[in-house]
């Protein structure tokens, strides 16, 4: 890495790289497919290498984050800008959120539970995969997604009654209690 | 039946975010809630089977393999480079000179380097804000108001004002996250068209303004009295230069 000295590619491997996990599962969600995620997440680590002079220290993770998400936003405006205009149009959302009719069609429980997830929209898909998969608390995911912390709150309480009537509607409950 | 009670705390409960005293509070009323105990019930069933089908996605061995080669590009090894030591010597003494040479030539060797990942950046994070409800944190055309809104959150002094009369309308302004760091954004009107104007406190000396354009988008980039001024818009060059002019007589 000819843009970081020695010292700084040390501090880098230490504090950022037992993120990339973390950073490459978030790209997964937000971006809903395993080959644009590592395209995109490739080059927010990239990106954190060339920014990492500017960190000062903090919480690693949370920077990282930080710029893997804006990374996915960007990445989203430019290929798919459909899926952030309808962010905020709830009527639309509903449509197209799963159905108990699409969810049967899944073969197994995994399977149903991963096409409720990407069909959440992507403020609420974040916020509860921030969550309930990478563990961050409130504040943590505010300052990731650069929300109040109170939208935080009733994003991850909306996704999460979204998420749960798409699981335990009472066509699937028996089916999707097994998991 | 809703219960007002679970809607306020229940959350902040199950995810741990509730003070001690807050927590205790929940669990009394928990003892006699059937709304929230089931509630409860569903956030943790929710949770478990998140946990249990193992969506959690870990990276692919190949981006960690990529990363690790950015991080370490093969060096020559030791069979290689050991005959060859006297020519690898005068190569480098070669480059050392043409880079001294060019070390003089240019005084700023890095300035492009930076303007084109700098524009890269704020394009970015310029498209970012154009998407609906994104542009201001705090609305209003009012200098004050905003100067007070960002006080509260920056640790520089931000200067603000109000260009309306000149036909750049303040609109308000947001915090957004350019190069990992914490940057102050002035939003402005003109013709119709927002133009954002990214600040943020810097060690460099005072330069001239520095212009260019990336996909449809035109930027100017400055620094004067510590402060760093980028602005951006798909308005034409002259506009932004008259807000350039404007904001540098200003401050």
């Amino acid at each position: 890495m000819s843009e970081l000295e020695l010292e700084d590619r040390e501090r880098f491997e230490q504090l950022v790289l037992p993120y990339v996990d973390a950073a490459f599962n978030l790209a997964r969600w937000l971006l809903r497919g395993r080959s644009d995620a590592e395209d995109v997440a490739q080059e927010a680590l990239l990106r954190a290498c060339r920014f990492f002079r500017g960190f000062h220290g903090g919480d690693a993770r949370a920077w990282l984050l930080q710029i893997v998400r804006n990374t996915c936003y960007t990445w989203l405006e430019k290929n798919r800008p459909m899926e952030l205009s309808a962010e905020f149009d709830e009527e639309i959302h509903l449509q197209a959120c799963a159905t108990p009719e699409t969810l049967a069609i899944a073969r197994d429980n995994r399977e149903r539970l991963i096409l409720a997830l990407e069909t959440l929209p992507p403020r609420f898909r974040e916020v509860l995969v921030l969550r309930e998969l990478e563990g961050c608390s409130y504040k943590e995911i505010a300052a990731i997604t650069s929300l109040p912390i109170g939208t935080v709150m009733s994003s991850l309480s909306r996704a999460r009654r979204q998420l749960h009537f798409a699981l335990a509607n009472p066509t699937q409950k028996g089916a999707a209690r097994e998991v | 039946m809703k219960c007002d009670f679970a809607d306020s705390l229940l959350q902040g409960y199950f995810d741990g975010e509730l003070s001690d005293r807050r927590a205790a509070e929940f669990e009394r009323h928990l003892g006699h809630c059937d709304h929230c105990a089931t509630e409860l019930v569903d956030l943790d069933w929710l949770s478990g089977t998140l946990q249990l089908t193992q969506i959690y996605e870990p990276a692919p061995a190949s981006l960690r393999r990529t990363i690790n080669t950015h991080l370490h590009p093969i060096a020559p090894t030791r069979a290689a480079s050991q005959p060859l030591l006297w020519q690898w010597l005068t190569a480098a003494a070669a480059l050392l000179f043409i880079a001294f040479v060019l070390w003089r030539v240019s005084p700023e060797p890095r300035s492009d380097d930076y303007q084109a990942e700098l524009a890269d950046e704020i394009v970015d994070a310029h498209l970012r804000s154009l998407r609906p409800g994104h542009m201001t944190e705090i609305a209003s055309n009012d200098e004050r108001v905003v100067k007070g809104w960002f006080d509260a959150k920056l640790k520089f002094a931000l200067p603000v004002r109000d260009f309306a009369r000149a036909g750049f309308a303040l609109n308000g302004g947001r915090l957004d996250v350019v190069e990992g760091r914490m940057v102050a954004v002035l939003v402005y009107e003109h013709n119709g068209r927002p133009i954002n104007v990214f600040v943020w406190p810097t060690r460099e000396s005072d330069t001239s303004p520095h212009t260019g354009s990336r996909q449809g988008f035109q930027w100017v980039d400055w620094r004067k009295d510590k402060m760093e001024f980028c602005a951006v818009s798909d308005a034409a060059p002259a506009d932004l230069e008259q807000l350039h002019q404007l904001i540098h007589s200003s401050v």
